[in-house]
């Protein structure tokens, strides 16, 4: 018995005595608390940070703090616009024929486009022990023997660090690592579409691979330098050239991504050095950039940290924005020097509930991704203006709001017999569903109001989309009281017995109408979401069968075309019309040719449109061309068009500059934070209630005691 | 309608016909008669016996399936055509909870949804308003006057519909015993009442007073309100928690009787033949032991996914492809836990080998198999029937966690683990929605308690003693 | 004793083997290679080329079993199956499927693994052993029947409800302990707390109730009865002669799962952000990484013959009548 109150001792005492000075529930270490820090959270772990390979949302919100591609989208602007980072200027592209000669932007004989990007100078790198040099110049690290290694298990590990300045050739370097044989760039396959040369670079460089593999030379150093890209030139310090097959107007945007951020030379050197690689210390681990941040911890399990980079230029908060920006206090900060926050900590929260809570405690000061546990808290007022909750205005917590780049579809097969191809039949009864699948009660059941209904495919905030009237699908809308209004479903029924389906019955032969969903949902979570359409199809009396598959299968069948209807969605690259109806483009089709067209869809007319609104410049008749293609893809209805989701972002009072922005992720300079009224506020919300614990003590106590008694009377009647 | 066997349909049955054949064996045969008295007379075997019947009611009603008509559209009616939903008996009971969908979440027994919406009012203007349900209470004109006095109301006749159900049993009970005792019925009442009966009868018409008391108030709610509130998407709860009575039954009974026949034949040949043949089935055993359970249940239901997906045209409807899911888990779980079971039996096989009649046997020269046949598996027959019903429990719980890893069942089957998972989330939102994970809770907790204790008093009835050796099948499985 | 340790390591070589085909073949029938490339590429712009490369780089591309190609031994060992399985033999990880060192990745996770699992394997082994001691030393007395009543019930919840239930209470309404998260050295204790706490709970009823039928059935032999003839008090006799001869059938089911701790607890950690290898294996199995669920699998069944090893070992030690043959 002792022992057992013993041990409920040490467990109070230590608990106690951890806990002293901070509150018991303070997931940090009580050393950080009163710093600058701002404190994030992650759900999957980042895979990549090679700039090269990296392509994912989570993986871009510590590489945008890191890399610096030349060119990045406004943080306050919208809708979003392109504006220097380390470039001087964003560049225009001159048009020249094969030969080189500059041709007017409609000349047939336009072969390239050319941009000429100028860096600024004195823009230096993070503290890298690749950059250390000696004092005769030459680099510390040229070539690291196994012993030097031996006591080396990460990179802080290494002795001396140095920095140099950013020049053209590391970003020459970069685009030539796009076509590295041992690395997996997401872009090549797009690239080398693109930059002049760089399918025949990776020919060339793949051969050379395999020729130093042959020599017993594997793995060793691939000196890109010695390879000639036609498409790259540097023409001199902090000036090259990027020539690019064919008229891409939209090219510029892939500036802005961190695929087209600096490298240098002496890094890649570095890390090819034997060991290296056996020891982790890769540039996927271990990124180098001139960014506002550098990492200091990658523990990709449970933490990331992201500190200050000394050497950072001292860029400067921006001095424009939306005329509302000025009334948020986002422009109070304007020409003072980034970033305000000395570090970031990100901890791995793959469960939501602690994710939610500790955001509640103030444990985590902005809620990040937006995810299904955050519901909830927000509110719709009647002006549609997102709101959150009164308990959590009364915690001083704000939402913000952004509608995403991107596009949730529910897709028909084209190459489907049922749904699919040009056939009145076929068409309407993808009308008669698009009418029936009510997105609207959609997007209040899953994501409580966060998504507007899609009228088409391309994203609010993108040219080309059209708000009110003029904007709604007329095929599925009605126009009422200043908003559109779903048709009603006796409209949709109508439709389906004009396909010949009267009451989700074939006319002729008497059979019920089955349809068949492909899904990936398939986990215990996403039943309600099944059952959610299985009755809107019952509502048209027509039988939904759902196919759950691992996402390989799905996959498998979407490519195949063997999928007669599923659900996907697509996050913009770039801002750009371009980049949502291209997926529609006969020539991408999943199918037949391995591209993004998932539906399949293919119809002449809209390729032609589509080839014409392509290189336009944003304007009245890109506008006019646009309308047109969208009506043809509504009245088709290739799509059931679902919806747009909102990004809701929530954060606590204490935190200031922020504005989500979808297109750019390195919003981490702007930001800062009220560290004080941080720490007061958890200390208020975060009181340890103690009345469970003595409640235990006690019913220990009352349990333990009776039976004491009883041994002790039982103990002395054996004694006698 | 055109009634549908779905395969765990069949196997339900089949094991339905198991248990009364080994019912009427065990009459006849005196050890497991005494051992089967000394159940009846355990008070908590008992009611837990009762509840666990209520359950098999629930889960064989639920396994009665049927394709319904449909009302015939042309006119000219010359074929039949069905529906492609596939529909229980439990269900057409059920029709109402089944049917009666709300938007989305609603609170039990409420007559507005749980979350405030943007209402528009006739003249085009909106404000922010719980809105009044579809079904629930919609017969309240004014739900804040007529409210508690509608539940009570409900609540009162069902409790006496119950109690009044409660005492015609008892009535049936009393006089059975009384005209097989030959004494008068208020005697066999007091003897009743004291639990001076062979059979607990005391024990199992207390469980059925609660019950009754339960279900009676219940049904009568249910019938115009959401019991147990609705969820995510506006289904009933109770109809949620109803509908996975069957899965659990399904996975807890199914997995071992699949597994019985691997278990029990190389068990007994290990402990019989011994020598080479123990030595491959000793080695079988410690082999797939030794992968860790989940894992080994990952892959297999991975594969089973693919087997699946691949072969989509052997399955005409959703429910019986998430059957065969279904059946495959059974098959999986039942892969990995036979070891035990075989282990315990080799072990005892070994010693029934030494005993003389069995030496007598072979010295007469009758065949192995039949020695086997004959000798040795009546006498194991209690270990194998105390490892069926104490792995049972341990089944169901593992289910909840296999859906929780994403390797449990297909998302459109109704099972406790979908609802713990689903619910998981919504105790995250502010304010709190609770009643899916308290009805899962319920319904799981009441459900395993009983077959535990039922467990308890199949064991301390058949052999005691074998308590320590048996560790459980779920070892692999548990978190 | 050292030869009897080598035969049973030998013995263990075709379990291993065995373990090592059936989870191959589970594995490979699962997913192709084109499939496991598709996965770990993404959705987005996904080329032919791109998943040949993928799979050449990570040795996907050999034939499975035999490759005909080849010359001499090369046949047998140019493969998939030599490549990806054989080598796990000498814990050759290699790399995970998204390119992970699988080894580093094992080394790295096993510490926060072992941080929650042992506590709670010792403190949970001594307060049951206690609980139903107590338990038998009450026996037959309303303690014992509610005792055990309480311990049906507790092993009638399921643990995810535990843990929700625990998170909530302790986490969210009461500020206890921090919901979720690590720290390396002293600092993890207010993290491990509630975890260890709420898997010990959860464990308690089987176990208590397992151990107290051992105990029950011990106390019914002659030696006890031999003791407490001599006079001895019933405490003495339960936990000086009971307690030790109950070891043995402790022992069988304890020791075997001692090194299976390092491979860490696959719900409490993804519950608790606690970075062992159990909730890497839960990722692994979302993320269809094959290379690290095999690698799990056989760590795993190596680690189980450790154990059954260790549970001979432990025989001898605490009784020795029991000999090496």
């Amino acid at each position: 018995m002792r022992a057992h109150g013993r041990l409920l001792l040490i467990w109070l005492v230590t608990t106690l005595a951890t806990a002293c000075g901070q509150t018991w529930n303070d997931p940090y270490a009580a050393a950080d608390s009163g710093a600058n820090i701002l404190y994030s959270a992650f759900t999957d772990r980042p895979k990549h940070l090679d700039p090269v390979q990296s392509y994912s949302e989570d993986e871009a919100g510590f590489n945008a703090q890191i890399y610096e591609p030349p060119l990045q989208y406004h943080y306050l602007k919208r809708p979003y616009t392109l504006v220097p980072l380390t470039a001087a200027d964003v560049p225009k592209p001159v048009f020249t024929d094969a030969q080189g000669h500059p041709v007017a932007e409609d000349s047939p004989r336009l072969a390239f486009s050319v941009f000429q990007i100028s860096i600024k100078p004195g823009i230096r790198y993070q503290p890298h022990p690749a950059l250390a040099v000696d004092g005769a110049g030459k680099p510390v690290y040229p070539t690291l023997s196994p012993e030097a290694l031996r006591g080396i298990h990460a990179m802080k590990d290494f002795r001396h660090t140095g920095t140099r300045e950013l020049v053209a050739d590391d970003y020459a370097y970069q685009i030539k690592r796009l076509a590295h044989p041992r690395l997996h760039s997401p872009i090549f396959g797009l690239m080398s579409e693109y930059i002049v040369g760089l399918r025949e670079l990776a020919e060339t460089l793949r051969a050379e691979d395999r020729r130093m593999t042959e020599q017993g030379r594997a793995g060793e150093w691939l000196d890109l330098a010695q390879y000639a890209l036609d498409g790259v030139e540097v023409v001199d310090r902090y000036t090259y050239r990027l020539r690019v097959k064919g008229r891409y107007r939209q090219f510029p945007y892939w500036l802005a991504m961190s695929f087209f951020a600096p490298v240098p030379r002496e890094v890649d050197r570095f890390h090819a050095q034997p060991g290296m690689a056996e020891k982790n210390l890769t540039l996927d681990w271990y990124p180098v950039g001139t960014g506002p941040y550098m990492l200091t911890e990658n523990n990709p399990n449970s933490r990331m940290v992201l500190e200050r980079n000394p050497n950072f230029r001292g860029e400067t908060y921006p001095s424009e924005g939306q005329p509302e920006d000025r009334a948020g206090g986002l422009l109070a900060d304007v020409g003072k020097p980034l970033p305000f926050i000395d570090k970031v900590v990100f901890t791995r929260e793959k469960e939501g509930i602690p994710y939610w809570n500790k955001f509640q405690q103030g444990y985590y000061d902005a809620s990040g991704i937006a995810s299904d546990n955050f519901d909830q808290a927000v509110r719709i007022s009647v002006e549609g203006d997102a709101n959150v909750t009164p308990d959590m205005e009364k915690k001083g917590i704000r939402v913000e709001t952004s509608v995403a780049t991107a596009t949730r579809y529910f897709a028909f097969n084209w190459l489907d017999p049922v749904v699919g191809g040009d056939s009145e039949r076929a068409r309407k009864l993808r009308q008669a569903v698009s009418v029936a699948l009510d997105w609207e009660e959609f997007i209040s059941i899953f994501a409580n109001g966060r998504g507007i209904a899609a009228q088409g495919p391309v994203a609010p905030g993108i040219f080309g989309h059209r708000e009110g009237r003029e904007g709604i699908n007329a095929q599925v809308y009605e126009w009422e009281n200043g908003r559109p209004r779903r048709k009603p479903i006796a409209e949709a029924r109508r439709l389906l017995a004009e396909a010949g389906y009267p009451g989700g019955r074939d006319a002729a032969s008497g059979e019920p109408l089955v349809l068949y969903l492909d899904t990936t949902d398939r986990g215990p979570g996403d039943k309600s979401r099944l059952d959610w359409y299985r009755k809107q199809f019952s509502a048209l009396g027509v039988q939904l069968e759902i196919r759950g598959t691992d996402y390989n299968r799905f996959q498998d069948k979407v490519r195949k075309g063997a999928a007669q209807m599923f659900v996907w969605g697509w996050n913009a690259d770039y801002p750009d019309p371009e980049n949502f109806l291209f997926l529609f483009q006969g020539s991408q089709s999943r199918a037949r040719f391995q591209g993004e067209n998932a539906a399949n869809y293919s119809n002449p007319e809209f390729d032609r449109l589509f080839e014409q609104m392509k290189h336009m410049e944003n304007g009245p008749q890109r506008q006019a061309l646009i309308d047109r293609m969208v009506a043809i893809l509504q009245h088709d209805a290739p799509w059931s068009f679902g919806y747009h989701p909102k990004d809701y972002s929530l954060r606590h009072e204490w935190t200031g500059n922020v504005k989500p922005n979808q297109m750019a992720r390195n919003g981490v300079k702007y930001q800062k934070i009220d560290v004080d009224l941080r720490t007061r506020r958890r200390a208020e919300w975060n009181q340890p209630v103690l009345w469970p614990l003595a409640g235990l003590a006690l019913l220990l106590v009352a349990a333990v005691w009776p039976l004491l008694r009883s041994w002790r009377r039982r103990e002395a009647m054996t004694a006698t | 309608m055109t009634p549908v066997v779905l395969w765990t349909d069949a196997l339900i049955f089949a094991l339905l016909a198991v248990a009364s054949a080994f019912g009427w064996y065990s009459r006849h045969n005196p050890l497991l008669r005494s051992a089967w008295q000394k159940v009846g007379g355990s008070r908590a075997g008992m009611a837990a016996l009762t509840l666990l019947a209520v359950f098999a009611v629930v889960g064989l009603l639920d396994s009665l399936h049927y394709r319904p008509r449909l009302e015939s559209a042309g006119g000219d009616g010359e074929r039949a055509v069905y529906s492609g939903e596939v529909l229980s008996a439990l269900d057409a009971l059920a029709t109402g909870l089944r049917s009666r969908g709300e938007k989305t979440y609603s609170a039990p027994l409420a007559t507005h949804l749980f979350a405030r919406e943007t209402v528009e009012r006739a003249d085009g203007t909106q404000f922010r308003a719980h809105p009044r349900l579809r079904h629930g209470g919609v017969h309240l004109d004014d739900p804040p006057a007529q409210h508690a006095a509608d539940l009570a109301r409900r609540f009162a006749a069902g409790a006496l519909s119950g109690a009044a159900i409660w005492m015609v049993l008892a009535g049936v009970v009393a006089l059975r015993l009384a005209r097989r005792e030959s004494v008068g019925l208020g005697v066999t009442w007091r003897r009743i009442w004291r639990g001076d009966t062979a059979v607990a009868w005391n024990a199992v018409l207390a469980t059925f007073a609660a019950l009754l008391l339960v279900a009676g108030p219940v049904i009568f709610l249910a019938d115009a309100y959401h019991v147990l509130g609705t969820d995510k998407v506006g289904q009933d709860v109770l109809y949620l928690a109803l509908k996975s009575v069957r899965t659990a039954l399904v996975i807890g009974t199914l997995t071992t009787l699949v597994m019985l026949p691997f278990a029990v034949a190389l068990g007994i040949m290990a402990g019989y033949f011994g020598g080479r043949v123990d030595d491959v089935i000793q080695y079988l055993y410690t082999t797939i032991n030794s992968i860790p359970g989940v894992l080994l249940i990952a892959a297999a239901v991975l594969m089973m996914q693919v087997f699946i997906d691949t072969h989509a045209q052997w399955f005409a409807t959703a429910a019986e492809r998430a059957d065969a899911r279904l059946l495959a888990l059974c098959f999986i779980l039942g892969l990995t836990s036979w070891t035990g079971l075989c282990r315990l039996l080799r072990g005892e096989a070994l010693k029934l080998r030494e005993l003389d009649y069995v030496q007598a046997a072979q010295a007469f020269g009758v065949s192995q198999w039949r020695i086997m046949a004959r000798h040795l598996l009546p006498n194991l027959m209690h270990i194998v029937l105390i490892a069926v019903v104490m792995d049972f429990s341990a089944l169901v719980l593992a289910e909840a966690v296999l859906s929780y890893v994403g390797i449990g069942v297909d998302p459109n089957t109704f099972s406790f683990g979908t609802m713990i998972n689903a619910a998981r989330l919504e105790l995250a939102r502010e304010p709190v929605v609770w009643w899916s994970l308290v009805a899962a809770f319920v319904f799981m907790f009441v459900l395993v308690l009983a077959a535990n204790l039922f467990a308890d008093a199949v064991r301390d009835a058949f052999d005691p003693r074998i308590a320590a050796r048996v560790t459980g099948a779920d070892s692999g499985v548990k978190g | 004793m050292i030869a009897y340790i080598v035969r049973r390591i030998l013995h263990a070589l075709p379990i291993l083997i065995g373990v090592n085909l059936i989870t191959f073949a589970l594995f490979f029938v699962v997913n192709t290679p084109d499939d496991m490339a598709r996965m770990q590429l993404g959705v987005k712009r996904v080329t032919p080329d791109a998943i040949a490369k993928w799979k050449a780089d990570r040795g996907y591309d050999k034939p499975l079993l035999w490759n005909e190609q080849a010359q001499g031994s090369a046949r047998l060992t140019d493969t998939i199956f030599f490549r990806k399985s054989v080598r796990l033999f000498v814990f050759d990880f290699g790399r995970a499927d998204d390119g992970r060192d699988i080894a580093r990745e094992i080394t790295t996770r096993m510490g926060p693994s072992l941080a929650i699992a042992l506590p709670t394997f010792l403190l949970g082994l001594y307060v049951t052993v206690s609980f139903a001691l107590l338990l038998v030393l009450f026996r037959a007395t309303y303690f014992d029947l509610w005792g055990v009543v309480l311990c049906v019930a507790m092993m009638s919840i399921s643990s995810l409800f535990y843990i929700i239930g625990g998170q909530y209470l302790v986490s969210k309404v009461w500020n206890l302990v921090p919901i979720s998260g690590y720290a390396e050295g002293p600092d993890a204790l207010r993290f491990l707390i509630l975890p260890v706490v709420i898997s010990i709970v959860g464990g308690v009823g089987s176990s208590t109730r397992w151990y107290r039928t051992i105990f029950l059935e011990e106390i019914g032999k002659d030696y006890v009865r031999t003791a407490r003839a001599k006079g001895l008090g019933e405490t003495v006799v339960l936990f000086r002669h009971v307690l030790r001869n109950a070891l043995i059938p402790i022992l069988t089911g304890v020791v075997v799962v001692v090194p299976l701790l390092f491979m860490g607890s696959l719900i409490t950690e993804s519950f608790f952000g606690i970075p062992g290898l159990g909730s890497d294996t839960i990722d692994a199995i979302n993320a269809q990484d094959f290379a690290v669920v095999r690698s799990m699998v056989f760590l795993g069944s190596v680690l189980y013959i450790v154990g059954l090893l260790l549970t001979d070992i432990s025989y001898t030690l605490v009784d020795p009548r029991v000999r090496f043959e």
